[in-house]
């Protein structure tokens, strides 16, 4: 199924008609969820202040499972040299580091009135904001190596290598018992937040998934353009040195 | 075994011979700790509550210096494709070459940290610990650089970019290592600091070697 996929052609044929629909269902998503987002009760502690929740917990969740799937991609890209793999993974980093971004920022935003400080040095934040530097220092590589082949080979290594962080993000809040909160929606006895809360969250985090598919469709789409472009440059020139 | 021990002698000899070597990274590593009351202020009591740290991430800084030779000039003369040419395998290389890294470069940074630490206010009984855990964090800067110099082989970037992929990676043993001398200095329990920082440069022994050798390859074809 993925080898069959692996085809760009194929894969552009398939994805680029589905690929609108995509977008306007993230839209409509992101409609209802800020509509539950302000229409759900103030938390009895945090007041207003519970919303950034609905933005700050998604942008989180996507900002490691974008990680996990640039590193899939990348597994797939070393294994089976697929140059479709190779793509994808370089298109997710971006959006995966504004999602990382997004997070540290809204909970930055979220910390000063609740826990009075803008940041503290706590496991759960500290392992994030390295998560950020892996984006960024992927994506430093990807642009510092000009064979596409090469740089596609060498950030794929790096990203396998950056995926033993998530788990330490995970775990983070469990081993080093500080200042950020444990899991409270993922847990083996059930979600331990109010229905009030969880279904807006529930929302927005769709609403972010299908954000993050849908840029990462034009993002593929875009550089699959940009590399027949460029082959198709480099066989005008070679024809034209010919003559 | 033999053509192993050879490539590491010639690897030590290079990093002595060439100028540089560990004598710029022992420059760098002593000017950091001068800058350090410099910039904070000579008093003991303040010196002493940061050394451990300070000091740790000094080690840290020192040990990137040199990473970006460490393949380049090899795969730019050729060396690399008579290499792959032997019976030893590009991790085997690669391991090689980070643990001569590690012995020209990182082991005289670890004999220099008790040093350091006691300058800056760290008692003497420390010594011990702090060589002990400059060794094994010492020995994981160097594999994990490795990984950082390999993969940037061949971009124009070199020592910036290696720093901006690795130094993230430098984050554990720093925490472990400093916190390991924190914990002795406050007579806390070390056992546990110093498992983590033997246990995590155990893993760069055994995964780095792997991933180098991968991105050695890359490089090569």
């Amino acid at each position: 199924m993925i080898s069959w996929l692996a085809n760009p052609e194929r894969f552009s044929r398939i994805f680029t008609p589905i690929r609108p629909y995509i977008g306007v269902a993230a839209a409509l998503m992101f409609v209802w969820g800020l509509y539950l987002c302000f229409a759900s009760p103030e938390d009895y502690q945090q007041g207003d202040t519970v919303r950034i929740m609905y933005m700050h917990v998604p942008a989180a969740w996507m900002a490691m499972a974008v990680y996990l799937i640039m590193g899939i991609a990348s597994f797939f890209g070393l294994i089976w040299r697929h140059s479709l793999a190779d793509v994808a993974a370089k298109a997710a980093a971006p959006i995966g580091a504004a999602f990382t971004a997004l997070s540290l920022l809204t909970g930055s935003l979220w910390g000063r009135p609740m826990w009075g400080t803008w940041w503290e040095w706590d496991g759960r934040m500290t392992s994030v904001l390295v998560l950020f530097l892996f984006y960024i220092g992927y994506m430093a590589l990807h642009a510092a190596i000009e064979d596409e082949t090469r740089a596609a080979k060498s950030t794929a290594i790096l990203a396998m290598i950056g995926l033993v962080n998530l788990p330490i993000i995970k775990f983070s809040v469990d081993w080093w018992n500080t200042l950020h909160q444990g899991a409270s929606v993922i847990r083996a006895d059930g979600p331990s937040i109010a229905p009030d809360m969880l279904w807006p969250l529930l929302v927005m985090a769709l609403a972010f998934k299908l954000l993050f598919v849908w840029l990462w469709l034009v993002r593929i789409d875009t550089e699959l353009m940009a590399r027949r472009y460029r082959a198709l440059r480099a066989r005008l020139s070679f024809a034209e040195e010919g003559n | 075994m033999k053509a192993a021990l050879a490539l590491l002698k010639r690897d030590i000899g290079l990093s002595w011979s060439r100028g540089g070597g560990p004598i710029l990274a022992v420059g760098f590593y002593l000017t950091l700790m001068a800058m350090i009351p410099l910039s904070l202020g000579p008093e003991t009591q303040v010196l002493a509550r940061v050394a451990p740290g300070l000091t740790w991430l000094s080690l840290a800084l020192a040990s990137l210096l040199s990473l970006e030779r460490l393949f380049e000039r090899d795969y730019e003369d050729g060396l690399f494709d008579i290499l792959r040419g032997g019976k030893l395998p590009l991790e085997a290389i690669a391991l090689i070459k980070c643990l001569a890294q590690w012995i020209g470069t990182g082991l005289i940074l670890a004999l220099l940290t008790p040093m350091v630490m006691i300058i800056l206010g760290a008692p003497a009984e420390a010594a011990g610990l702090s060589l002990v855990a400059a060794v094994l964090g010492s020995l994981s800067f160097a594999l994990i650089g490795g990984v950082g110099a390999s993969l940037s082989l061949g971009s124009r970037k070199g020592g910036v970019l290696i720093a901006l992929l690795v130094l993230p990676f430098y984050v554990p043993p720093v925490i472990f290592g400093a916190g390991l001398m924190q914990a002795y200095l406050t007579g806390a329990p070390i056992t546990q600091a110093l498992g983590l920082l033997g246990a995590y440069s155990l893993f760069a022994l055994a995964l780095c070697p792997i991933a180098t050798g991968a991105a050695l390859r890359s490089a090569l074809n």
